[in-house]
């Protein structure tokens, strides 16, 4: 714990803040995923818990990093912009197949080539 | 400050921990096949975030990098599984 005793203080609150809205944040979204009733509801609750926990973790670990000069501050965004793009994507594969499963309607037209 | 910041980091992952419990039960206990899916997704992210609060703890690098491919084939393999409900195979 000797990086801990060496980082400025500003930084250290900042860390903290982050990282317990970032976690309370997925905590919440994880538990809308228990608690809604339909998937169609269900299927809201992590995505938007799960992008802003992510962004305030990784916001937390760059300002973490940052003072200490370990490693560069930038490979965070990263994963903040990976998340960022593939959440959409996830929901709206999903979604499709839950409707396709449902029965409603026929294959969309997108998927129907074959 | 130091002690301030080893709480929060242990209440951070204590926090993360009783997210991924909610999603292991939605897999676990999920009606349906895509109830599970979307459970499996947010453990994969909520696993990512709790590498990343171990990074922060130990000062490492490694907890970076495995926290990136955790979230890597956490969205290709939610990808293959609803490209599996939705068409029966994965690849075609």
């Amino acid at each position: 714990m000797n990086e801990v005793m060496d980082a400025p203080s500003l930084a250290t609150i900042l860390t903290a803040t982050l990282l317990i809205a970032g976690a309370a944040v997925a905590f919440i979204g994880s538990f809308g995923l228990l608690r809604f009733s339909g998937f169609y509801q269900r299927v809201h609750a992590p995505t938007l818990g799960t992008t802003l926990g992510t962004i305030f973790i990784a916001a937390a670990s760059m300002i973490y990093f940052s003072p200490l000069g370990i490693r560069p501050v930038l490979h965070e965004l990263l994963i903040i912009v990976f998340i960022i793009t593939t959440t959409p994507i996830t929901l709206m594969v999903l979604v499709r197949a839950a409707r396709f499963r449902d029965g409603a309607g026929s294959k969309p037209a997108s998927h129907g080539e074959k | 400050m130091s002690t301030m910041l080893a709480w929060s980091i242990t209440a951070a992952q204590v926090l993360l921990g009783l997210a991924m419990a909610c999603a292991a039960f939605r897999i676990l206990w999920g009606p349906r096949a895509q109830d599970r899916i979307v459970g499996f997704d947010t453990l994969s992210v909520n696993t990512m975030l709790l590498l990343l609060a171990f990074g922060i703890r130990s000062g490492s690098v490694l907890y970076f990098e495995s926290a990136l491919i955790v979230g890597l084939l956490g969205f290709v393999s939610t990808v293959a599984l609803a490209k599996f409900l939705l068409r029966g195979e994965v690849i075609e």
